[in-house]
């Protein structure tokens, strides 16, 4: 463990920014939400039917994030950090390879009409299946050594609730802004040459966070 | 799959899908009967600027005989950007024809030459069977989560019931049957579905055994044909509500739901009525949460002298229309239906679904009618499946039916392959430099590159 810190160092401001990054990154996927929030807007002819489907949306992400917080938070009882450290960055390594052998396949579950915990459910099914808390969880693991953000003491558990709510804000505010971009200035069209395959990026971004974890652990 | 945008054929909305450039080639699934060749895929140049507009470019084969290719489509459509379950990297590419005799479903590869396309996959008639307990497979639709086709037959010999089943996007395994609880429906013909509300609609015509050896009049004479809708749960597959249509109203056929997937409404054709021999159109619509239909445009027979009438019309003295196929613009505004008894086209201004007004009619052969093409060329046979170009401004119309049933109207059936250009405010003629003479072999659906009026799904208004 490392000694008690009063100021975040640059690595450890890093990983709140990375955590955050993340959120932007998946914010940004039109597979894990603001389009279906946008499409929802659309049926309705209601424009805070897409703010409101955001709420769930975002909630059901936090959830597989937490889900995932709550794994490495029990088995930091039980496991050695490092080992854990290394674990998880085999398990992101290995998830990244399927990823980019099967980037095309997507759950199925929902349709269009779906109720707002459903979309919530929807929300959580593609964040886990995407594995979005597992490329989270070398950062959390990251933020449960150090102190709380601006040197105040916070405990392992409090920092990794920290840092799931900093990772569902920025997710939640980059669906806003890019929704209300498509929405108000952009239009549909915009899904025709900008849905970039988020996919593949996805399993070569897994393999990269499994790669560096992996680099950190050992 | 596409490795980096989306397939630059989808579209969000059906309204953004008439930008789409104007199709250079068409693929127009063709019958041989009775000579020992296969059946097989044309493809027909229908670029008005290349040196061979309106020949057929090329004629993919299948290694069988006696399959009777029917509906086709694509493995992939607009309907792959729908949220709820995206695949926004499928790729326009694969031609799936089901096999209406056979039970089989070749796949054909339209790249890299959309020419030179080719078979790179056949589903087997087991493997349906066996996986999804259907056969005498009918109509592709391409879905947001798997390619669903469906089947007018069990694997009982001809009987019921017929429906549903999946094919995986990507390999094109059979998934297995799609129904969870099919309810009362027995029997099956056309599906398609209101994507942004979760329902699925399904029509009626017959088990196998009532028309593969031809019509048997005494069917209609007794009702014995289906007569009703089907809505169903798209999400749950389940069966909700079943709209009859009246027992006279013999043969319930293609379904053209609303492109706009906030509507809730669409047309079916019914081919023929017992009391009169009048065809219809249905305008399907929900109400508090009910579905129901309203009859909206009705279309009567044509007294004939007996004289002039094939064997199976002679009995009645007259020229049933036999509404067979419809078609309906992606902008919700223009329905067209096929008479292929009489031989005309009609075009409806459907704006008003409920109340359909007639904007145009051409006349292309007919039973007695036998109109020619204003190219002079003698036309037998009627217009039968129609497809409407994506920007709603070419019509194409093809001649055959089904073989056993082209042989009872239209003994000796040439088959051919008409354009027809449709005015924006309403009104349409034939294109008299365009015709595709198609011999003694039998064109049934035409499917347009990159997308036409009956293939793509948008959840986008």
């Amino acid at each position: 463990m490392h000694p008690p810190t009063h100021t975040a160092s640059p690595s450890e401001l890093g990983l709140w920014l990375i955590l955050a990054g993340f959120g932007v990154y998946h914010g940004l996927n039109p597979a894990m939400g603001w389009l279906f929030a946008l499409a929802r807007g659309l049926q309705q002819e209601n424009p805070r039917a897409v703010w409101i489907a955001l709420v769930p949306i975002a909630i059901g992400h936090a959830a597989s994030i937490a889900l995932a917080a709550m794994i490495v938070l029990a088995l930091k009882e039980f496991i050695a950090m490092n080992t854990l450290q290394t674990a998880t960055a085999l398990m992101l390594i290995a998830f990244g390879v399927y990823k980019l052998m099967n980037w095309y396949r997507h759950p199925r579950w929902v349709g269009m009409r779906v109720s707002l915990p459903e979309l919530a459910g929807w929300s959580f099914l593609m964040a886990t299946a995407h594995g979005a808390g597992l490329m989270a969880a070398p950062a959390l693991l990251g933020v449960m050594e150090m102190d709380g953000l601006g040197g105040m003491s916070h405990s392992a558990g409090a920092n990794v609730w920290l840092a799931v709510s900093i990772h569902t804000l920025a997710m939640l505010l980059t669906m806003a802004i890019i929704a209300w971009v498509v929405y108000r200035r952009l239009g549909l069209m915009v899904l025709r040459t900008g849905w970039v395959n988020f996919d593949l990026i996805w399993s070569v971004a897994l393999l990269f966070v499994g790669g560096i974890a992996f680099v950190t652990a050992i | 799959m596409t490795l980096l945008r989306p397939d630059s054929t989808f579209y969000p909305s059906a309204r953004q899908a008439m930008q789409a450039p104007p199709e250079r080639f068409g693929y127009v699934g063709f019958l041989n009967v009775g000579n020992g060749k296969p059946d097989g895929i044309a493809v027909v140049d229908l670029d008005p600027a290349s040196a061979t507009y309106s020949q057929i470019l090329n004629k993919i084969e299948f290694p069988h005989v006696g399959d009777e290719v029917h509906h086709f489509g694509w493995n992939a459509c607009s309907s792959a950007l729908c949220p709820s379950s995206a695949h926004p990297h499928l790729e326009r590419r694969y031609l799936l024809v089901p096999t209406l005799r056979t039970s089989r479903i070749y796949v054909i590869d339209t790249k890299p030459d959309p020419i030179q396309a080719r078979i790179v996959k056949i589903v087997d008639a087991d493997e349906v069977a066996s996986r999804a307990g259907y056969s005498r497979l009918h109509t592709v639709h391409c879905g947001p989560d798997a390619i669903y086709v469906n089947a007018l037959g069990g694997t009982n010999d001809g009987q019921g019931p017929g429906g549903i089943f999946m094919l995986d996007h990507y390999n094109f395994d059979v998934l297995g049957a799609w129904e969870i609880d099919r309810g009362p429906q027995h029997l099956a013909y056309d599906f398609w579905w209101h994507i942004g509300h979760d329902v699925m609609v399904t029509s009626e015509w017959a088990t196998p055994a009532m028309f593969e050896n031809g019509l048997n009049v005494e069917d209609i004479v007794n009702q014995r044909f289906g007569h009703a809708l089907h809505f169903w749960d798209l999400r749950r597959r389940r069966h909700i509500q079943t709209v009859d249509l009246g027992a006279e109203n013999q043969m319930v056929l293609e379904l053209r739901p609303a492109h706009n997937p906030n509507k809730t409404y669409g047309f079916v054709g019914v081919v023929t009525n017992t009391t009169d021999l009048s065809s219809s159109i249905w305008t399907w619509y929900q109400e508090q949460g009910e579905w129901k239909a309203k009859k909206t445009i009705h279309i009567p027979a044509e007294p004939a002298d007996a004289d002039h009438l094939p064997d199976i019309l002679k009995p009645f003295g007259a020229v049933p229309p036999l509404v067979t196929d419809i078609d309906l613009s992606l902008d919700d505004r223009y329905l067209y239906v096929s008479c292929w008894g009489t031989g005309e086209l009609r075009q409806y201004d459907v704006s008003d679904p409920l109340n359909p007004r007639l904007t145009g009619s051409v006349r292309l052969g007919g039973v007695t009618a036998k109109a020619a093409h204003p190219n002079g060329t003698p036309l037998n046979g009627g217009p039968q499946m129609v497809e409407i170009s994506r920007d709603g401004k070419r019509v194409y119309v093809t001649n055959s039916l089904y073989s056993t049933w082209d042989d009872q109207f239209y003994p000796g059936l040439r088959g051919w392959l008409v354009k027809l250009n449709a005015n924006a405010e309403g009104g349409f003629a034939i294109d008299p430099d365009f015709f595709v003479d198609f011999g003694d072999t039998r064109p049934h659906q035409v499917r347009l590159e990159g997308g036409d009026a009956s293939t793509d799904s948008y959840c986008f208004s």
